[in-house]
């Protein structure tokens, strides 16, 4: 009786065709059908409306000069320096990102004892990553105007400590990329298959020894990753930059020591920079925003790609998850 | 020497205890936040109490507050510090709970098209298009926000009968509640599209195929047993979402006005079109104003509001999973 029916109402072969469905479950195909493709449209948008702008105002000359001295930046100068300092803040952020990162994860995954300890770890990362990088920002500021840190950062001539520097800036971003970087390494290394501890192990190793000779040289591609995926949320935040290293568009640098005086000063990063120009910063200068946004999404889409390439190899279920990189 | 030693195989007690310190130092961290962060907004607490969270004073004293604290000479009396930071949070709840309903709708029918409905090249194209939405930060979120939508919506959407309708109390320029939400929504939805879909693809096909053969469609199949098998993936996703959404600052701070206004859903369709503040675009919009003592006091009692939030959203986050580990080895 029941296949009678079922071969009735479906019409042809097994699968039911949506015209012999009620007419909510058509509704919900149809919306489920228009959302995927909004996402789509929304991202072709943005890309294609980023791009349109990018070629219009992108000069080479806007890459290879610097800021322009005074606040309004609408003549001619371009964002060298706030290129730089995005580098340099990636540079600070990952060395020392990587080795707590890794660390981590390879403690919690190899030794983990004891248990209660394991925990607060976890849920330590778990906070760094749920903090609003604004939060972040402003406890940056806080600990770097103690007095006992003044050497890492911007003091002006009586010895008032502002608490900005690319130092700061830098260590805080480092909390930024710290999560998903732990997370890669971890994923990683819970898919190594016991058999090959095991065997290091038989072969007289210790603990130690088979972390570094066959674990972490074999979880390569994940920490790379998280690498990539951590670069990603250093170039991306605007927060801390606007807040650790402050309004300025130049470095400043602080002191005479050569390449230290950078790092204890301040300077600028692409996301300040296109801030600082857009119509809620005070450079007036749209066009450049555009040009450095442009500068910056090419930065985030290669990186994108680099995750997709290296993510192939694990790809998970959906390629969506934390070792993919959205989360 | 140093490099020496280090090229020699390590002992293992001392590699476990050097790791366990600096897994530890992320706890550390976390501690130093809670304490910093208190210590400076501890001034707010103590002249206030707990009423500057609520609505105790009238709706427009926010404003003149913050403007007296900025004013406040450097040994500050204890009136500097009266806040009332109503209108603030207000405008935080509004655009939060707004994005993340929006964005929960959008994302469930998203996820159940990217897992369920849509034939293998599509879904090629949709999941770097998410990874993409994800990815793409906020300041250019923001960039696109202030000088193609807000523009838009001040010049094509608001009517002169809207704009004279309030005049006196907020000006309709196009930064505006509307492009906040919308804006906000699109940051958070790939956030929540990424949960969903890992659950969704979790759950043993045999579920939903035993469903179809009893005689479902597919889509009803999915909403009977997929959905209600991952309902706390949704709660987790939406409560992830609602921390970022929380957290969100810059774009915030570029598109939504950057005045101490709550909209009034009083005023109809203009309630969306008018400004607002949230709680992190006001430690963005007044991050000069730190030296001065009750004003630096009132940013860091922001941070602390938003770090507790985020606390709390963690632990919640952590609650809702746990059922999940039933069919999922790690959650």
């Amino acid at each position: 009786m029941s296949t009678t029916v079922a071969t009735a109402s479906s019409g042809r072969g097994r699968r039911s065709s949506p015209m012999s469905w009620r007419w909510g479950d058509r509704l919900v195909l149809v919306l489920a059908w228009l959302a995927g493709i909004l996402l789509c449209v929304l991202a072709a948008a943005i890309v294609l409306y980023m791009g349109y702008r990018g070629i219009q105002y992108l000069r080479p000359d806007s890459i290879f000069s610097r800021p322009q001295l005074s606040t309004d930046q609408s003549g001619t100068g371009g964002f060298l320096d706030p290129l730089l300092g995005t580098l340099l803040l990636t540079a600070i952020g990952v060395a020392l990102a990587l080795p707590i990162g890794v660390a981590c994860a390879v403690w919690m995954t190899e030794y983990g004892r004891p248990g209660w300890l394991a925990r607060i770890v976890e849920s330590s990362i778990e906070i760094v990553a749920g903090t609003p990088d604004i939060v972040i920002a402003i406890f940056g500021l806080a600990v770097f105007q103690v007095s006992l840190l003044a050497p890492f950062s911007f003091t002006s001539e009586g010895g008032g400590v502002y608490g900005r520097s690319f130092i700061a800036a830098g260590a805080m971003m480092s909390l930024l990329a710290l999560p998903p970087l732990y997370a890669a390494s971890r994923d990683g290394l819970l898919a190594v298959p016991g058999h090959m501890r095991e065997a290091a192990f038989a072969l007289g190793k210790t603990r130690i020894t088979t972390i570094r000779r066959v674990l972490v040289p074999n979880v390569r591609s994940n920490i790379a990753t998280g690498v990539t995926l951590g670069i990603s949320r250093i170039i991306g935040s605007t927060a801390i930059v606007l807040i650790l290293l402050g309004g300025f568009l130049r470095f400043e640098p602080q002191g005479s020591a050569p390449a230290i005086d950078l790092l204890r000063g301040t300077g600028s990063s692409l996301t300040s920079y296109i801030y600082y120009n857009s119509p809620a910063g005070e450079g007036a200068a749209p066009q450049k925003a555009y040009a450095a946004a442009f500068v910056l999404l090419i930065f985030v889409l290669a990186l994108n790609l680099i995750v997709e390439r290296i993510g192939r190899a694990h790809a998970s279920s959906t390629g969506l998850t934390t070792t993919a990189g959205v989360v | 020497m140093a490099l020496e030693r280090l090229k020699k195989p390590w002992p293992d007690h001392r590699a476990e205890r050097l790791l366990g310190a600096v897994s530890l130092s992320v706890g550390v961290v976390i501690i130093a936040m809670i304490v910093f962060v208190t210590i400076r907004a501890w001034p707010i607490f103590q002249h206030n109490g707990l009423s500057w969270l609520f609505d105790a004073h009238p709706p427009a004293s926010l404003e003149g507050e913050v403007s007296r604290m900025s004013a406040a000479s450097s040994s500050p009396t204890a009136g500097d510090y009266t806040l009332s930071a109503w209108p603030v949070i207000y405008g935080t709840l509004l655009t939060t709970g707004m994005a993340v309903v929006l964005g929960l709708v959008l994302a469930l029918l998203s996820s159940i098209f990217i897992v369920e409905l849509a034939p293998a090249r599509v879904t090629r194209v949709v999941i770097p298009v998410v990874r993409l939405l994800a990815s793409v930060p906020s300041v250019i979120y923001g960039l696109i926000g202030i000088l193609v939508l807000v523009p838009y919506v001040g010049n094509h959407l608001v009517t002169e009968q809207q704009r004279k309708s309030i005049q006196g109390t907020a000006q309709l320029t196009g930064e505006s509640l509307l492009v906040t939400v919308v804006i906000l929504t699109v940051m958070i939805t790939p956030i929540m599209i990424a949960l969903i879909c890992e659950a969704l693809s979790s759950v043993p096909s045999s579920w939903r195929e035993g469903a179809i053969a009893l005689g479902l469609n597919p889509l009803r199949a999915v909403r009977a047993v997929t959905l209600k098998a991952v309902r706390p993936a949704i709660v987790a996703a939406a409560v992830l979402a609602t921390a970022r959404a929380l957290g969100e600052a810059v774009m915030i701070s570029m598109v939504s006005g950057g005045k101490f206004f709550s909209p009034r859903l009083g005023d109809g369709v203009v309630f969306f079109y008018e400004p607002l503040r949230t709680l992190a675009s006001t430690i963005v919009d007044y991050r000069e104003g730190l030296s001065s003592p009750p004003l630096g006091a009132t940013i860091y009692a922001v941070a602390f509001l938003l770090l507790f939030a985020a606390f709390v959203l963690s632990v919640s986050g952590y609650l809702v999973k746990l059922p999940l580990r039933k069919y999922q080895t790690r959650g």
